[in-house]
Parts: C-alpha cells; structure tokens; sequence
C-alpha cells in the first residue's frame, strides 16, 4: 500500500496508521473464513478439473467432467427430482403452516399446550422421523394402508412408486417442519396493528378480505423469511431421502445430494463428485439470489 | 466334551495334549479334536510380542460379535492388547477406502469383504502379502494347519497375480429358504430346477391371504445378486476373457426375465423397495414361500422370539439352471494394513481369528459358513450345534457349488448400482433386454477406465 508508506500529511499519516491497524484485528477472522470456507471451495474447484477416482491416478482433463455431467442423463433427472421435491417441500408447508399460524393466533381453551404439542416434530431427530415414516409407509406391514383400509380406500405402494415416492417424502418434510413455518408466521401476527382491521371492519368487510388484503401483505415478509429457510433446508435434505429410499425404486427420488453422495462415497469419483457440487452451488446461488430479491420487493412493499 | 475344549485355559488343554501322549500334528487330524491343537502351545512362541497394541476394524455383523467377544482368549494368549472398532459395513468401507488413500492407517488389522474390496484393495496393495509371514517359522504357529483352508475361501483370499493378501474367514453362499408348512398344504415338492421354481411361486402365490410365491431383494444394489444367482445357473459369466461384460447376453436376459416373473408376478407388492431385512420380515411372518438370500439368516428364522415359522422352515440348495448348478457366494477375511507398524502382533492377531475353535465357533453360533473344512468335520459330532441339521448340510453343499456371485472387479459398488437400477425398472415393468442393454453400455466404459489406471 504505497499511500500508507509515503503520507502526504499529518492528518493523513494518522488515518492511515489508524487503518493499519485495523488489518491487524481481521486476520484472525481472515485466516478462519481461509482456512475452512475459501481454501475447501477453491480446492473442490480445481479437483473439479480432474478425472481422479480414489485407487488411481488422477489426469487433468479441465471442463471435461462438466461436459459429461451436461450429457448425462441421470444427473440433469436429479435436478429435475431436486426442484420438483424442492418446490413441494416449501410450498405445502407454507400453506399449512399460515393456516396453523391463524388458529394458533385465536383465544381459544388449552391453546398454549396445544401449540407445544404442534411443534413437537421439529424436536425429533430427522434419521429418526425418517425410519418410522418407513416403517409406516411399508406396503403390507404399515400403518398407513391400515388407515387406507379402514376408510375403504385401495392400499398404496407410498415410496415404493416411482411416481408416488417424491410426494410420499414431501409428506414427511411436511409433517416434520410446519411448524416452523408457524411459528415464524405466528411471530409475524402477533406484531401487526390492530387499527388497519378495526376500520376494515367498519367499512364491511368480509373475513376472508381481512386475510387477502391486510393480513397475507402484512405477514408477508416473514413468509419470505420461511420460504427461505425452507428452501435452503429442502435443498440439502439428504437424511430423509436416504434413510427413506435411498434415491429409489431405481432413480425415482435421486436428488442432486443423493446422487452427490453416490459418486464421491460409494464410487470414489471425487473428480466428478466435485463437479455436481459446483453446479450444485450454481444452483442454490442463483435461487438465493433470487429469493433475495423478492425479498427486497416485499420489504418495499 | 471335546467340542468344550477351547473354553478352558490353554494351560489345562495342554495337559490334554501330555494325557493323549500325541504330538499336535497328529491331533490335528481328528475330527472334534482339531480345535485343541491351533492352541496348544508346543514349540511355538504366541507371546513374542507381549506388551505390544494393535488396532482392529471390523464389520458390525455376526462374525464381528463373534470376534469381539473372544478378544481376550487372543490378549490372554499372546499378551498384545487389541483395540477394537466394529461400524456398519457401508461406513466402514468408506473408512477403509479413505484411510488407505490418505497413506496412513489407523488400523493395524481390517475386516474386508472379498465380493466388494478384494480387486480394488489387490490392485492398490493395500494389504500386506501374508506368503512370506507363513514362510517364517518364528512367526508362522506350526498349527496353522493351511491346508484345512477350503478351495472356495482361498480363492477369495489370492490375489490375481498370486498375491495372498488376508486369511479367509467366513463365506456366505445363497440359499432358498422355503415355507415347508406352506408347500406341505399344497402337496409342492421343493424345486428341482429353475422352470419348477417359477411354477412353485406362481402356485403358492395367493394374494387373497397376503402370501407371495417368492420373495428377495429389490432394492437397486443389493438386488444384483439375486439376479447374478440365476445368471450363473443358466451358464452366464460376468465379463469374458477380453474384458468386455458378458451383461447383455442372452443368459443374461434369460436371467432377468426369470428375476422380473418372480419379483413381479409373484412377489409381494412394493418388492422395489425391499433389502434383506424387510424380505426377511415378510418370511418370518410365514408370508413368504420362498426367500432367495444369503445363507446367514438361520438364527433368526429359528428364534422363537421373532419368528412364527419355527421348525417350518426348509433349507433348500439353489437348484440346478439349464446350464449349471451354482450358489451365488460373498465372502469375508481379514488382512494386514501395508502401512502398519505392527506386522508381525498383526500376523498373529490373524492366525488367531482364523484358527480352528473360532471357525468352530460360527458355526455354533449360525453365524456364517466357515472357510475351514475341520469345522464341518467338527460339526457332525458335535451336540453343541444351536442350528439345524438341515441348514449345516445345505450349507456344506452349497459352498461345493458356489462360485462369486458378483465380478471381481475395483467398481463393483458402481455395477451393482447401474445393474441394480436395471433390475429395479424391470420390476416396475421395463423391457429386460433393453434394460440389460442401456445398464452394459453404460458400465463398460467405467469397467474400461478402472483396468487401465
């Protein structure tokens, strides 16, 4: 830094030193954010540009696995599984957890342990959640197609469908994290006005027109908030794929982090491994952004 | 008595040894009393390396229990303390893999699983060659007795290009086991061959009362050797001499489409999704006729704590295909890390484990098939044997049959996965020769790189 060494003035000198010294203070969270966040993400990059499975020699082969990720026809399947269960997985317990946050927020009898009860599954430890669910979903020994029977449905085969298997396991997201939408919905609530539905009221309005018009773009930042954080976790659900079905039957519900898992686990590929998670990060770079900026718009609004 | 022997002290079997007023050697070659001589001490030094540490990495299975508990008959006898880890055998590959890779290993001794690691760990010399231990005297206890090894576990444990690089331990060949009180009712004889297998699933199969004619692994990946079972039968193989994979030939597809009848037609619905134990779960409800799998399950079957079909139970050899008559078969060992520090407590820790009592010792349990044939021998007089006479003997006949029932290649996890992925469609309705087809042109290439590199 040639302003710090040669100081035009006494003022400036000072700033400067003052400056300096500064620097010093940030190298340690420097190092720490190098060492753990930067230096990984650049060293997956440059294994990215190699064809290296474990048990051989590594050969430089620079977009060549990028190349081949674009034609394959298992991987571009696994972004389209990743987005459908993405959306799914945000979307329903959106709705359900607004609709959860609106009962919540009435006086009602033995509303507070109600509401402790409704929050009980996110206490639960999802490897956990994940093997009941498949112990329920079980053609012939689980409980969900007693349920189906007692009501005189036909029995489902739940995840062991190929066009079933995704929505089966957004059911399980869904009864896992409602209720953290409803919570950060209910927080949101509980901060409004009351003014606004005080004069709506007066001028006639209906129930469903306080909730269309002044409530959902009240609470609506903090349905951002959750759409985010739910998107986030939906993106990276991994634990509940696996334990569930394991990316089946066949490659039915084999989203990018199962497949991910498969090739730098199972089959050692860390060249290739390394290119899914870089487009991987692509992908949930873009979506952050995006979600950012709708974000800002409501945050306007 | 003489199948209690290696419960006492090696002090009082030695005593045995004086009373009998034989060499060891000699003792060796009675049945029953094979046991009593890898222990005897004689001329041999098990304590040359007292005071010395070494570190274990087993698989969490039966056989792993079964080492584990018998720890300290090895720290007893030889004065090396063992540190032990047993993980699940998908964790504990991974950890294998990466720890070899890295140049440094935590461990001194590892369990492997031949049908999975033997090519990849062979080709990388990850495993210590254990010819020139056993050419040493010093090191090598005259009792070993290397030729009680059966052909089947040697050949698992030598290398391609000669390498001996583990002590087999255990072999898992497949087996049908059958619902005798459900054939019984329909007067059905068990199937002599692979057509009367498929006509005695289409007959027991009886959805009104949620019973399927067959049942096994659907699941991508562990399905492959289901299929691999009935490839070898029909004369199949999995790669031919140039290299290139014999997958799509018309064995194969034969083989598949016997695999899709089964699975589809006659097994129980959501069978997509099934690994051994949910497979498991649907025989010991006695909803199941027939279950294909390894031979292992015995003790399960058999307990009357979590089976209804004690006693009913029928332990059938895989009967002969058109072409051949073969039992798909795994197979475990354990070997020496190349980066230990610690080969010659390591040598004797395998000596140990792969000795007489404990090969004994498995079968007594039903924990496996052992690797040496004295444990057979021993059986047969034996009273002392929790598992039924019938399994011990199909599984005698099997392991005269068997032949690996997967490739022994370096990708093996990646084809079970691609022919895995093949089988599974084939069970939702896809064409098996298509199938066949588009899973080879996807896997050769792989196959390919792995021999070059």
């Amino acid at each position: 830094m040639p302003a710090i060494v040669m100081p035009p003035a006494r003022g400036a000198r000072f700033l400067a030193r003052r400056r300096r010294s500064y620097y010093l203070f940030i190298v340690p969270a420097l190092v720490v954010v190098g060492a753990v966040i930067v230096f990984p993400w650049l060293f997956t990059l440059w294994m990215s540009a190699f064809d290296w499975t474990i048990g051989s020699t590594a050969h430089f082969v620079g977009l060549g696995n990028y190349q081949k990720l674009l034609g394959n026809q298992r991987f571009l399947e696994s972004i389209l599984h990743t987005f459908y269960f993405t959306a799914l997985a945000v979307a329903v317990p959106l709705v359900l957890g607004t609709a959860a946050a609106m009962i919540f927020h009435r006086e009602f009898p033995f509303r507070g342990v109600l509401r402790g009860i409704f929050v009980m599954p996110m206490m639960a430890t999802p490897v956990a959640v994940a093997l009941v669910w498949t112990m329920m979903f079980h053609p012939q020994q689980g409980v969900l197609n007693y349920l189906l029977s007692l009501v005189g449905l036909p029995p489902s085969l739940w995840v062991y469908s190929p066009t079933l298997v995704i929505p089966s396991l957004v059911l399980v997201e869904v009864w896992h994290w409602t209720p953290l939408v409803m919570l950060i919905v209910l927080g949101g609530l509980a901060a409004l006005p009351t003014e606004p539905y005080e004069s709506a009221r007066l001028d006639g309005a209906t129930e469903w027109q306080l909730f269309r018009y002044i409530t959902l773009p009240l609470v609506a930042p903090f349905l951002v908030v959750a759409a985010v954080i739910r998107t986030i976790d939906a993106l990276k659900t991994f634990d509940t794929i696996y334990v569930i079905t394991g990316g089946g039957p066949g490659t039915a519900s084999e989203t990018i982090n199962l497949y991910l898992y498969l090739q730098a686990f199972a089959f050692y590929n860390i060249g290739n491994a390394s290119a899914v998670v870089v487009v991987f990060f692509v992908i949930v770079l873009v979506l952050a952004l995006l979600l950012l900026h709708v974000r800002e718009k409501t945050k306007w609004s | 008595m003489a199948d209690r022997e290696y419960d006492k002290g090696p002090a009082q079997q030695r005593r045995r040894l004086l009373q009998a007023g034989l060499g060891a050697a000699t003792l060796g070659a009675i049945p029953g009393a094979g046991q009593l001589a890898t222990q005897a001490q004689g001329t041999f030094d098990w304590k040359r390396f007292k005071g010395e540490k070494i570190e274990v990495f087993l698989v969490k299975s039966p056989r792993g229990d079964l080492l584990t508990r018998y720890h300290k008959e090895f720290e007893d006898l030889t004065g090396i303390t063992v540190g032990s880890e047993m993980i699940p055998e998908q964790q504990q590959r991974q950890k294998a893999v990466i720890e070899f890779n890295s140049g440094n290993t935590s461990f001194d001794v590892i369990a492997i699983s031949y049908h999975v690691q033997k090519r990849l760990f062979g080709k990388n010399k990850w495993m210590e060659d254990v010819r020139p231990l056993l050419a040493d005297k010093s090191l090598t206890d005259p009792n070993l007795d290397f030729a009680d090894f059966s052909k089947g576990g040697m050949a698992w444990a030598t290398q391609p290009d000669g390498r001996i690089d583990s002590l087999p331990f255990n072999i898992d060949p497949w087996v049908i086991y059958y619902n005798k009180e459900l054939f019984d009712a329909k007067n059905i004889a068990y199937p002599k061959s692979f057509p009367e297998i498929v006509d005695a699933a289409a007959k027991l199969n009886d959805p009104a009362k949620g019973v399927c004619g067959f049942v096994a692994r659907g699941l991508k990946n562990a399905n492959v050797p289901v299929w691999t079972s009935f490839l070898l039968g029909y004369g199949g193989t999995f790669v031919d001499a140039n290299g290139k994979l014999a997958t799509d030939t018309a064995a194969a597809v034969d083989a598949a489409k016997m695999y899709q009848t089964l699975l589809a037609k006659y097994g129980p619905q959501g069978v997509a999704g099934f690994n051994w134990n949910e497979a498991q779960s649907l025989f010991l409800q006695g909803k199941a006729a027939m279950w294909l799998d390894g031979i292992g399950f015995a003790q399960p079957l058999e307990d009357p704590t979590k089976s209804r079909i004690v006693g009913k139970v029928g332990y059938g050899v895989m009967p002969p295909g058109p072409k051949a008559q073969v039992s798909a078969m795994f197979g475990d060992g354990e070997g020496i890390s190349s980066f230990s520090k610690k080969k010659g407590p390591s040598w004797l820790y395998l000596q140990w484990a792969a000795n007489k009592a404990n090969q004994f010792r498995i079968l007594q349990a039903a924990a496996g098939a052992p690797v040496r044939n004295s444990a057979y021998l021993a059986a047969q007089s034996s009273t002392d044997i929790k598992a039924p006479k019938e399994w011990i003997e199909c599984m005698l006949t099997s392991a005269r049959i068997a032949l690996p029932g997967l490739p022994v290649i370096a990708p093996v996890t990646e084809f079970r996965d691609i022919f895995g992925i093949a089988l599974t469609n084939m069970i939702n309705g896809a064409d098996p020769a298509a199938e066949l087809k588009k899973a080879t042109a996807e896997f050769q290439p792989i196959l390919d790189k792995s021999e070059k590199t």
